[in-house]
């Protein structure tokens, strides 16, 4: 399954409540407001980290880019673009937005 | 791929009718279908004719009318969301006593089971909202 | 992934997931969630509600709209079971940390935690969020 989640982990629990309720193997994209749960040394890191062990985090990097949070990024993030992103709809057999 | 995709807010207000487009528009090109765009709650917003945003920002309603012209993309506005925020064709206009409809080129109004059959026929459902 | 059953006459029956996660009343989601519920119900599709973080308020008891002179649905969760939907899954850490029992809701479902959650979810076709 593919997870996408959109919204800041400063503004609403949807990466917490993602990350609690996705299954090992889960792909996770963090999209728009969301990448900010991909960088580095904020309150979150650690629980995104943690989820890496047996998650794999993607960042969309144009939304990296425009919100200047290239250089902040954890080791260990993998970034796509919007053709990378058609990509692992595509791979994965169902897609859940958690809003 | 045969794709569905549901919009779930208005252009400008949230990022999600960008992202929806950035992604639709990525998979045409990569050679997959987009058998429908779905609007929803105050997506239904991205089908008015009356935007002007400013000249240098991007046209969100325009591109998705090119899209659906380019590309025979089928763009749905949900017809019980749609009146509730003054959103109509012809018909609706007529049918509710308006003076005046606002739905923009490419965009046609229908009722929520165009979404259930999206996600019945296709063999993905991405939703963006916020 | 669960498999795609044949219904009698060749139509495609997929495990549907309704997945509400924000409280009534301040926004609009949970009002047109359900109307999606509701029309989708005539497509006999295996349908699932979740209700978790602030979703869970959506089936609050004694819900009273007068004061804020807004639409009151909340009794109609309790007629889903006539439209055959029947699969209502709360969150169990959802209800304890706002403090929320089984009792406090308006009707019946079956409380899940984060785990089973997790499973159920993996076991459907197509989600749908608001």
């Amino acid at each position: 399954m593919l997870h996408t989640v959109n919204k800041s982990p400063f503004e609403r629990n949807s990466v917490e409540t993602c990350l609690e309720h996705s299954k090992d193997g889960s792909a996770i994209l963090l999209i728009e407001d969301g990448v900010y749960a991909a960088t580095a040394g904020t309150r979150f890191s650690d629980m995104v980290k943690a989820a890496m062990g047996s998650k794999t985090v993607y960042a969309l990097k144009p939304d990296v880019d425009a919100r200047g949070v290239q250089d902040k990024l954890m080791d260990g993030i993998q970034l796509v673009d919007y053709a990378g992103f058609v990509d692992l709809v595509e791979q994965h057999d169902r897609v859940q937005a958690w809003l | 791929m045969k794709l569905g995709i549901q919009v779930n807010e208005g252009p400008y207000q949230h990022q999600a009718s960008d992202t929806a487009y950035q992604f639709a528009k990525a998979a045409l090109e990569k050679g997959h279908e987009i058998y429908r765009v779905f609007f929803y709650h105050d997506g239904v917003n991205n089908a008015t004719r009356l935007t002007t945003p400013p000249q240098d920002d991007r046209n969100i309603v325009n591109r998705w009318s090119e899209l659906a012209e380019k590309h025979n993309v089928d763009l749905v506005v949900c017809v019980a969301a749609a009146p509730r925020r003054g959103i109509a064709d012809a018909d609706e206009a007529k049918r509710n006593g308006k003076d005046a409809n606002n739905i923009a080129p490419g965009f046609r109004i229908s009722g929520l089971g165009q979404l259930i059959e999206a996600g019945i026929q296709c063999d993905r459902l991405v939703v963006f909202g916020d | 992934m669960s498999e795609e059953m044949m219904e009698e006459g060749g139509g495609v029956v997929k495990k549907f997931l309704y997945l509400n996660r924000k409280a009534p009343i301040g926004t609009v989601y949970a009002l047109e969630s359900l109307e999606v519920v509701l029309i989708g119900a005539a497509f006999e599709q295996d349908v699932s509600m979740i209700f978790m973080d602030d979703g869970v308020y959506q089936i609050k008891k004694g819900q009273d709209t007068k004061g804020v002179e807004m639409k009151n649905f909340s009794a109609t969760y309790r007629a889903l079971e006539m439209y055959d939907v029947e699969k209502l899954y709360v969150s169990k850490e959802s209800m304890d940390e706002r403090g929320l029992t089984a009792d406090d809701l308006v009707v019946d479902v079956e409380v899940l935690d984060a785990a089973q959650l997790a499973d159920l979810m993996d076991d459907q076709d197509v989600i749908l969020s608001f």
